[in-house]
């Protein structure tokens, strides 16, 4: 609230003279605001983006006809779901049918408020940003149950049921991940995580401690992945298996809070993950911080998270469904035992030095793994090059572009 | 169900309500109008029932109504994916009966049909099944190039979906100018592009491996005691094709291989094993259809329709006509009593079969298989039903 009150009165210095209680007000307000606005815009992006990516995987154009390129389709589909009736099936929950939807939103929409922008553009700055971050998060889940259960229908219920197992779960390989920031910071403030990333690509997280820390990163993206309820973790809403999971009797402007809640989430996760890993909103380079007087650090963020929106756009239209029993096999057996690896090892190299006890870890041991790693990387690399290289020629060969 | 018997203290006893869901007849994952009453446990099924009917078109009766070549079109309507391999039991069924024998050039033309209907309808069995199991995009992939196939479909006969084109004693129409050059170009598009995708795209990922191999299995005897036909049967791993073991329409002239289910990763006969049959088979069609396409280049045009009466009275007397459709065997036992109308024509459906043995698989699965294995046995209820 401090950092928005002192960024308004830079922008307007005549507020300084108005009334306190002014002040105050304005400062909790315009953050809100703007915050609000510029996440419930989002989704309408979003989904025409996820629209369009689908199209150009699946060789076919996507929206081509509101709007040049189909761009205002999402505002004209919005617009519908808007006027739409929303239908009460016989036997629903009237009370908790119609909060189910403000109550997932809530936990969408909360997490923004701790997500820095740049070094003074942050609603707030709390000093447990990140313990905050994971506790409204998961809100979200109660208003799936509510809907779930609310609906009477067992198909949502069999959705709400999942979606908790599937959160539950979900949450512990990414709350151990979250750890690894904190160790290195040793501040649950997110605005201190981002600083301590400050000076370009090689001072981001995901670059520290080489082989280990991009595995955390995955870690805990795919946790976010599952938390979202994207493929390959969408089993609460599976459409070939239970219809549409917890959302199957909302229509109308309900169903298009569903879908604002999920996208949104997508984008938190993503933001988060980039504040934590991808250096926030600092440039790959110092020298792309600024243009001239016009700070960049927003446009850094945006860039990073709807890079990791579009990943989670890409792989939701490539891979299959996982069924509840692999999912859980995932998270408990997999994800979980990596990520305590992970919390125990880094925790370790953070304490000691790379030269602990007179010896060269990171010479004889970091950069061995490393060189290693980096080799496989090349080689899937090339593959991926020849394979497509092979299939330009095929084309080719027979007189066929794509 | 918990009795008093069964409710002593324990965990074994841990009493957990059973739940009805009903599954269908409106439902993305069942494949048409099939109704499944699902007796589950949480997320475990205890007991599936399958409920039919809901497409049924009282084809038989109709059959009995119309004359012999009027029956045609209704076969068109039982497997709507497939309807090219429909017509074509038919009119074999009743050639036998009247002991017409079609051309060479028919023949072949009936062999390109069923091979390009054989591809197409794997297309959408294959795309679905991956969209059962939540990948979208290899199923716009496959329906592109089902959607040339249709072309050529349409090109030949006017139709893309129910076509009457095989008719009794011949075909309804001859093939365009240039159908073998443009069939050409379907399969070099298909052959180098679509098909490696495909197996990179889905079949060879890890998930939907995982989602299918261990699941549904259906060993041999079993596929044999309830007469399973077709891609499923081949998936148990026994090595029937009607193709090979009683070649119709020179099919015998072909060099093509019967792909069978090897269980590569999980017990034999598995949802996987019967899908990597239709994937395989889709490659041998083209094979077929390589084949037959340079034997069209070298034939004489001939007259399509073969001299059949408009009116035709076939000699009294009964007949089992039989061919291998996409789903596996589809037979019509056609009896005439030597008027203008058969007295009866019985249909031994691949599909209804097929869904037989569904209520025995599906025991003890989790609701995500049984969307797999539904997709896994490739039914279609407008056969089913009737």
């Amino acid at each position: 609230m401090d950092l928005a009150l002192r960024l308004l009165l830079e922008l307007a210095p005549a507020l300084g003279r108005a009334p306190a209680w002014v002040q105050a007000a304005l400062a909790a307000f315009v953050p809100a605001l703007v915050c609000f606005t510029f996440v419930a815009l989002g989704p309408i992006v979003y989904v025409y983006a996820e629209r369009k990516i689908a199209g150009f995987m699946q060789d076919r154009l996507g929206p081509m006809r509101v709007g040049p390129y189909g761009l205002l389709q999402t505002i004209a589909d919005s617009v519908k779901l808007l006027f739409k009736e929303a239908i009460f099936p016989r036997g629903v929950d009237r009370r908790l049918f119609l909060l189910a939807p403000l109550v997932v939103n809530v936990g969408a929409f909360l997490p923004f408020v701790v997500v820095p922008w740049g070094g003074r553009l942050q609603p707030v700055d709390l000093n447990v940003g990140v313990f905050y971050v994971i506790a409204v998060s998961s809100l979200a889940t109660v208003g799936l149950i509510m809907a779930g259960w609310a609906s009477n229908n067992k198909y949502s219920l069999f959705g709400a049921m999942r979606s908790a197992a599937q959160i539950v779960s979900y949450e512990i390989p990414a709350v151990m991940i979250l750890l690894v920031p904190v160790m290195i910071v040793g501040s649950l403030s997110l605005q201190d995580i981002v600083s301590a990333q400050a000076g370009g690509l090689p001072n981001w997280f995901l670059f520290r401690f080489f082989p280990l820390m991009p595995v955390a990163f995955v870690v805990f993206f795919t946790a976010g992945l599952a938390e979202c309820n994207r493929t390959p973790f969408d089993i609460p809403e599976a459409e070939s298996e239970l219809v549409a999971g917890f959302h199957t009797e909302y229509s109308g402007f309900f169903f298009a809070m569903f879908f604002m809640a999920e996208y949104t989430e997508m984008f938190v996760i993503s933001a988060v993950t980039s504040v934590l890993f991808l250096g926030g909103y600092f440039a790959p380079l110092p020298e792309l911080q600024t243009l001239g007087p016009v700070p960049l650090g927003w446009l850094w963020l945006l860039a990073k998270a709807w890079l990791l929106v579009f990943v989670m756009m890409w792989l939701r239209w490539t891979l299959p469904r996982l069924r509840v029993d692999q999912l859980m096999h995932v998270a408990w057996k997999v994800l979980l035992p990596v990520a305590l690896a992970l919390v125990v090892v880094l925790g370790g190299l953070i304490l000691w030095p790379a030269t602990a006890w007179g010896f060269p870890w990171d010479r004889f041991v970091g950069w061995p793994i490393t060189l290693v790693l980096v080799f496989f990387l090349l080689k899937v690399m090339v593959r991926a090059l020849r394979w497509s290289r092979r299939r330009a020629h095929e084309l080719a060969t027979i007189g066929l572009e794509r | 169900m918990a009795t008093p018997e069964t409710l002593v203290t324990g965990w074994d006893s841990l009493d957990t309500d059973e739940m009805i869901v009903n599954m269908g007849p409106q439902h993305p994952a069942t494949h048409g109008v099939l109704r499944l009453e699902l007796r589950t446990d949480g997320e475990v099924v205890k007991a599936a029932r399958p409920h039919i009917g809901y497409l049924h078109r009282c084809f038989e009766k109709h059959a009995e109504n119309v004359d012999y070549p009027g029956v045609i079109p209704y076969t068109d309507r039982m497997d709507y994916v497939a309807a090219m391999g429909n017509s074509l039991g038919y009119a074999l069924a009743v050639e036998k009966l009247c002991g017409i024998e079609v051309s060479p050039y028919v023949a072949t033309i009936r062999v390109v049909m069923a091979e390009l209907q054989r591809i197409a309808s794997h297309c959408v069995a294959v795309g679905t099944y991956g969209m059962d199991i939540g990948a979208f995009t290899p199923f716009l992939h496959l329906l592109r190039d089902r959607e040339k196939i249709l072309d050529l479909f349409e090109w030949t006969c006017g139709a893309r979906l129910l076509y009457n084109y095989n008719w009794i004693g011949g075909v309804s129409h001859d093939l365009p100018d240039g159908f073998v050059r443009a069939c050409r170009d379907f399969l070099r598009e298909f052959d180098p592009i679509t098909f490696p995708e495909l197996i990179e795209l889905l079949i060879g990922n890890k998930i939907f491996i995982k989602r299918t191999a261990a699941v549904g299995v259906c060993p041999e005897e079993l596929a044999i005691s309830y007469d399973l036909t077709g891609p499923n049967l081949r998936g148990a791993g026994v090595r029937s094709d009607l193709r090979k073991d009683a070649p119709y329409c020179g099919y015998e002239a072909y060099a093509f291989e019967v792909p069978v289910g090897t269980g590569e990763y999980g017990p034999v006969g598995s949802c996987f094993d019967r899908n990597w049959v239709r994937v395989l088979e889709m490659r041998e069609s083209s094979k077929i259809l390589h084949q037959t396409l340079d034997r069209l280049e070298k034939m004489e045009r001939a007259d399509v329709h073969e001299k059949v009466p408009k009116r035709m009275k076939p000699p009294k007397g009964e007949v089992y006509g039989r061919s291998e459709a996409p789903r596996g065997q589809l037979g019509y036992y056609v009896v005439s009593d030597g008027g203008i109308n058969p007295y009866r024509v019985k249909v031994k459906s691949p599909c209804f079969t097929a869904m037989s043995v569904f209520h025995h698989l599906a025991r003890g699965m989790m609701i995500a298989d049984i969307i797999a294995l539904i997709g896994s046995l490739d039914i279609v209820l407008g056969e089913i039903d009737r």
